[in-house]
């Protein structure tokens, strides 16, 4: 299987050797930051139409097809347009506040996003408590979301700001719980170890019952976390008309928009990463032919590919079902999901301290 | 640089030439350089023209029956309905306004973000349609907003309003972004000059103490 | 019918009662402003007359001075009775308010008050309804001068408070009332929301998440139809029935023709019947279907939305094939229907009567089952049997209180009498209820045109009228069961072209007006599913 640190550690030798080391270092930081800039431009572009692709199946639809051949570069065409488009200033705002808050969204996005491990040696931050960082970095947004609400001088934004905050607040719990449950049994919270603990077999069928009990709250708690439909309260259309973000125009909102449907990717990657064995092939124990075959595949794949179904999967549940009231989202996490994962959770430590894992 | 043909798939350029906006553009032409960034920019917003969801009577029903399953707008790229104004590019009259209304309605195009355009749809977004001789009608919306593109019928038909937001496409798509002001509108379309403090305010004494 | 007149001249001596024209015509009696105010309680409590439905509440400039006309029925007796009373003086005219005992006169004085400029002594809230507060002089009047109210492009500064006029010693004085309290926190939602269904204003207090209050506004889609309606000839004002609400085109326009009809004394073909009948059911189905889209939509399951609109589209197929319009037919003319059937008519038909049911079944697996929904909607917004006749509602939502009121069974007209079907009938009277009755009916209208479909009579489509179209002088009213409840046309005709006075009973002015019980004590969520499960239109509303 191919190793991406043999491309990267051969671009850092080449300009160790012809700058001094912190001139390497600078220059390797402004290389990454670049290309994650540009990456996570193209993955929003990518969901953004898939989205719009998938969500046309469901309503039986065509969705965008006139726009490049099947419609492909609509999104170009809306990222041109919201890119000149108009940034209004609003009277008896925050000024401070209101600019800062998309910022706080799309850089806490951008923090998360940094840390998936695309493929084999393909990761940017990598460190002991790499998952920790990842949960850490992305509840940052939540802060955006709030000053939003709270800057706009608009009574529907502050409804919907508040509302995603219990929201997000709630759902963290379950996030972390469910994740905390996987590390139980990898023993690691180190991304890339996580991944390798996972070359003979995913998480999910590892530590059987507790895993997929811990993966389904994931999936419900990860989707809440992104403020997607059913639990889109905080932008509910219907009710709030667009919730935080009512009253940004312009690229400022262009930012929670794209900020949306990457933090839905980042939760997909999150689940493929914890669950699905990240870039890792699918390998059973004793198949020792199919496990070959399986590494031809490139990593890169594996990744893409896993991450997608779990993308479509949560866009599956967006355009199934009605929404939430706020009420029925907060019983649902305290009351059910919470409990749920603490015996979840107690019970992993009990099948991994027994070994009754696989 | 010469007066570019827009082109829009399925839908002849000869039956956009009845329309003054462009012969004013012909007199002048373009630069090089801005003409071809414009048209680049002018590629992306036309198409990508988000409507405003909103409709006040009739014609919101086709507006909404034009967005659905069998003429599906999103096939142009006019997918994602906004139901905030500063979000939406174009705000699709779809209905009677009347003197209540008036004001609302101003209130939402100048709250939307520029570039903005306006489709009247309907006789009544026109011309006050059936209702032209009551006490309570706004005789045609461009009294109150300047409108980029006039769809008749009462209802429109959904390949009518398509044709007209395609013809609203190629009409933004021969805008100038460089150079010159985004759009010009004529003279009788100017608005009555109104200063913030007496924009209208949907509420009582208390909206604006804070 | 005798003991009522014999009631009723016992309390108020001065009565006078009117000569009845027909058999089972409805007790018309005029009274003075005073007499009515001794009559209205015992109206509504007295046991032999128990008047607990009031059905419409008509405003009139009756020449020299405006007055109103009510008109009641009631449930238990099954009697109607029609009151005629003029105000005292047309500068200062005063009525007393039967906002006390009938919840929906609340908002009918309103709009008399609006449109006429009449006082009610003792209403609790006595502001415009439809109208700008700023809006000078009362249009409906005959003297109304529309030149003094320009088109305005400022402000309208809602008002903070609101007036009760209060009878002491022989005068009345003005009291103020604030609506809502300084320190409350007022969300405006609408005139432009996504879940107002058109423009309508509700400003809604709220202590977080919680409904304390709402206030409605309407107005912002007022057209003056009833005012443009005298200046027009009876086939012209045909044409204004479809953009009241334009989602029961038909079964409105059957209305003003069937009331036009039954003036002129004018037979409609049977041909023209079964076509109408037809067109009306497939108008409920359309009208339904479309309800359950926005529901869908309002409740957030987007979906649905356009499996909705899919099958909706299929309708609007057969109504454009035969009448040429999709939304708007006009296809109802006085003495028949404009053309007669596309030759296609028949077998399009039976093939979306036999497609629907299997869609519905997807829509109750897709939708109905669903967990989320279930929870949203039992329970919610509960409205009770009593306060459905109180506030006048009528149609599905009082159906999915238990109130039976479907006009095609209990007062039949056109040949409803001779195609079976069941009134669905539903008790919780909550928003899956009201949710639940429609679906229903959607399948009670199919087994109609399933019944019809067969038997359409050969024949003329449409009777032979005059040029001009005179009605005798007098009053005539009809009703029919559209898609949202009960839709009445009043006419005044005083022997001309031109209708004195043509009011329409919008069956959406008592859903709104419910809105405030129904969503008090709710979340914010739920004012907007309880808005959707009434399915009110908002052009209907404002006329």
């Amino acid at each position: 299987m191919f190793d991406f640190s043999v491309v990267t550690t051969w671009i850092d030798e080449g300009l160790r050797r012809i700058m001094p080391e912190a001139g390497a270092i600078a220059v390797e930081c402004v290389i990454i930051g670049v290309l994650l800039l540009a990456v996570y431009a193209v993955f929003a572009l990518v969901l953004i139409l898939a989205e719009r692709k998938v969500c046309a199946a469901f309503q039986c639809r065509l969705g965008p097809n006139r726009v490049g051949p099947w419609g492909l570069i609509q999104t170009v065409a809306d990222m041109l347009k919201i890119i000149t488009k108009e940034i209004i200033s609003i009277r008896h705002v925050d000024r401070f506040l209101h600019n800062l808050a998309p910022f706080l969204v799309i850089i806490a996005s951008l923090l998360a996003f940094a840390c998936i491990p695309f493929a084999k040696g393909l990761q940017i931050l990598d460190f002991n408590v790499g998952i920790l960082f990842m949960i850490a970095a992305s509840s940052i947004g939540i802060v955006g979301i709030l000053l939003a609400g709270w800057s706009s001088n608009n009574k529907f934004s502050l409804i919907g700001a508040m509302r995603s905050g219990a929201q997000m607040i709630s759902y963290e719990l379950s996030i972390g719980l469910s994740i905390l449950t996987m590390v139980v049994l990898a023993g690691t919270m180190q991304i890339s170890r996580l991944v390798e603990a996972q070359g003979d077999l995913w998480f999910i069928f590892k530590g059987h019952i507790p895993a997929c009990i811990a993966f389904i709250v994931y999936l419900i708690a990860g989707t809440a976390e992104t403020n997607r439909g059913p639990f889109d309260l905080p932008e509910a259309e219907s009710e709030l008309t667009a919730g935080y973000h009512t009253e940004y125009s312009g690229m400022h909102f262009g930012f929670y928009y794209v900020a949306e449907f990457v933090n839905m990717f980042i939760v997909a990657a999150i689940a493929t990463t914890v669950f699905l064995g990240g870039w890792m092939p699918l390998h059973i124990p004793g198949l020792d032919g199919f496990n070959r075959i399986m590494d031809y595949i490139p990593s890169l794949f594996w990744f893409l590919g896993k991450s997608a179904l779990m993308v479509f999967v949560i866009m599956w549940f967006k355009w199934t079902f009605p929404r939430l009231r706020i009420d029925q989202l907060i019983h649902l996490e305290w009351k059910y999901l919470l409990p749920l994962n603490l015996v979840n959770l107690i019970a992993m430590v009990v099948i991994v301290a027994l070994g009754w894992h696989f | 640089m010469e007066m570019r043909r827009p082109e829009i798939k399925a839908f002849p350029y000869d039956e956009f030439n009845d329309n003054e906006y462009i012969e004013t553009l012909r007199k002048n032409g373009v630069g090089v350089i801005a003409g071809n960034l414009d048209q680049l920019i002018n590629w992306g917003r036309s198409n990508s023209l988000w409507p405003l969801t909103f409709a006040t009577s009739c014609c919101g029903i086709e507006f909404m029956s034009v967005g659905a399953a069998r003429y599906d707008f999103a096939r142009f790229g006019f997918e994602v309905a906004r139901a905030s104004p500063r979000q939406a590019d174009m705000i699709m009259v779809a209905g009677t306004i009347v003197n209540k209304m008036a004001p609302v309605l101003y209130r939402l195009y100048e709250q939307m973000a520029d570039p903005k355009y306006v489709i009247a749809m309907g006789s009544c977004a026109i011309s006050g349609g059936p209702f032209t001789k009551s006490y309570n009608v706004v005789q045609g919306v461009d009294k109150i907003i300047p409108v980029d593109v006039y769809v008749p019928g009462c209802p429109p038909r959904p390949e009518a309003l398509l044709y007209g937001m395609m013809q609203l496409q190629r009409k933004v798509k021969v805008e100038r972004f460089f150079g010159e002001v985004n759009r010009k509108e004529p003279k009788s379309h100017r608005l009555p000059d109104i200063r913030p403090e007496e924009m209208p305010v949907l509420a009582g004494k208390y909206q604006d103490k804070e | 019918m005798s003991t009522l007149k014999a009631l009723i001249r016992e309390i108020c001596p001065n009565a006078v009662f009117q000569e009845q024209e027909k058999e089972n015509a409805p007790l018309q009696v005029g009274l003075q402003a005073g007499e009515l105010a001794r009559l209205i309680q015992p109206l509504h409590d007295h046991d032999s007359m128990r008047f607990d439905y009031l059905e419409d509440l008509i405003g009139m400039d009756f020449g020299e001075k405006p007055g109103v006309i009510y008109r009641l029925y009631s449930t238990r007796h099954k009697h109607s009775l029609v009151i005629e009373c003029q105000a005292e003086s047309r500068e200062k005219p005063e009525l007393p308010t039967l906002s006390h005992l009938w919840a929906i006169a609340n908002f009918y004085e309103r709009e008399v008050f609006d449109f006429f400029g009449i006082r009610f002594i003792g209403h609790p809230d006595m502001r415009r309804l439809f109208l700008r507060s700023d809006h000078v002089g009362f249009p409906l009047r005959k003297d109304y001068d529309p030149s003094s109210n320009p088109l305005r492009l400022e402000a309208e500064n809602l008002p903070d408070d609101t007036s009760v006029f209060v009878e002491h010693d022989g005068k009345t004085e003005k009291e103020d009332h604030a609506v809502f309290d300084k320190d409350e926190y007022v969300v405006n939602i609408g005139p432009q929301h996504p879940a107002t269904h058109g423009v309508l204003h509700f400003q809604v207090s709220l202590q977080g998440e919680m409904v304390k209050k709402v206030d409605v506004h309407c107005g912002y889609i007022h057209r003056g139809i009833e005012k443009m309606c005298e200046s027009m000839t009876y086939p012209q004002t045909l044409a204004m029935t479809d953009r009241l609400d334009y989602l029961s085109a038909h079964q409105n326009r059957h209305a003003l023709c069937a009331c036009i009809e039954e003036a002129l004394g004018l037979e409609v073909p049977r041909r023209a019947q079964y076509i109408r009948v037809l067109m009306d059911e497939l108008s409920r189905i359309q009208s339904h279907l479309l309800f359950y889209a926005t529901f869908c939509m309002d409740l957030g399951a987007l979906t649905p939305f356009f499996y909705g609109f899919r099958d909706r589209e299929k309708i609007l197929d057969i109504f454009e094939a035969t009448t040429g319009g999709r939304l708007i037919q006009n296809y109802n003319v006085i003495g028949g229907v404009a053309r007669d059937l596309h030759p296609d008519f028949i077998k399009k038909t039976r093939e979306f009567v036999e497609y629907l049911p299997t869609v519905l079944d997807e829509y109750h697996q897709v939708f109905t089952n669903n967990v989320i929904f279930r929870q949203r909607s039992q329970g919610i917004g509960l409205l009770s049997k009593e306060q459905a006749l109180s506030f006048g509602v009528t149609g599905p939502t009082a159906r999915a209180s238990g109130l039976a009121c479907d006009l095609r069974k209990h007062k039949p007209y056109s040949i409803y009498e001779e195609v079976l079907f069941k009134e669905v009938l539903r008790y919780e009277g909550d928003c899956l209820d009201r949710y639940l009755v429609r679906m229903e009916e959607i399948s009670q209208s199919l087994s109609i045109i399933e019944q019809l479909l067969d038997k359409i009579p050969q024949g003329d489509h449409c009777a032979k009228t005059k040029p001009v179209i005179k009605l005798p002088e007098g009053r005539f009213f009809k009703s029919v069961e559209t898609a949202r409840g009960e839709f009445g046309v009043f006419i005044e005709s005083r022997g001309e072209k031109y209708p004195w006075r043509l009011k329409f009973r919008p069956p959406c002015l008592p859903l709104v007006s419910v809105i405030e019980t129904l969503a008090k004590g709710n979340k914010i969520a739920d004012l907007i599913a309880i808005g959707a499960s009434l399915d009110y239109v908002v052009p209907d509303i404002d006329r």
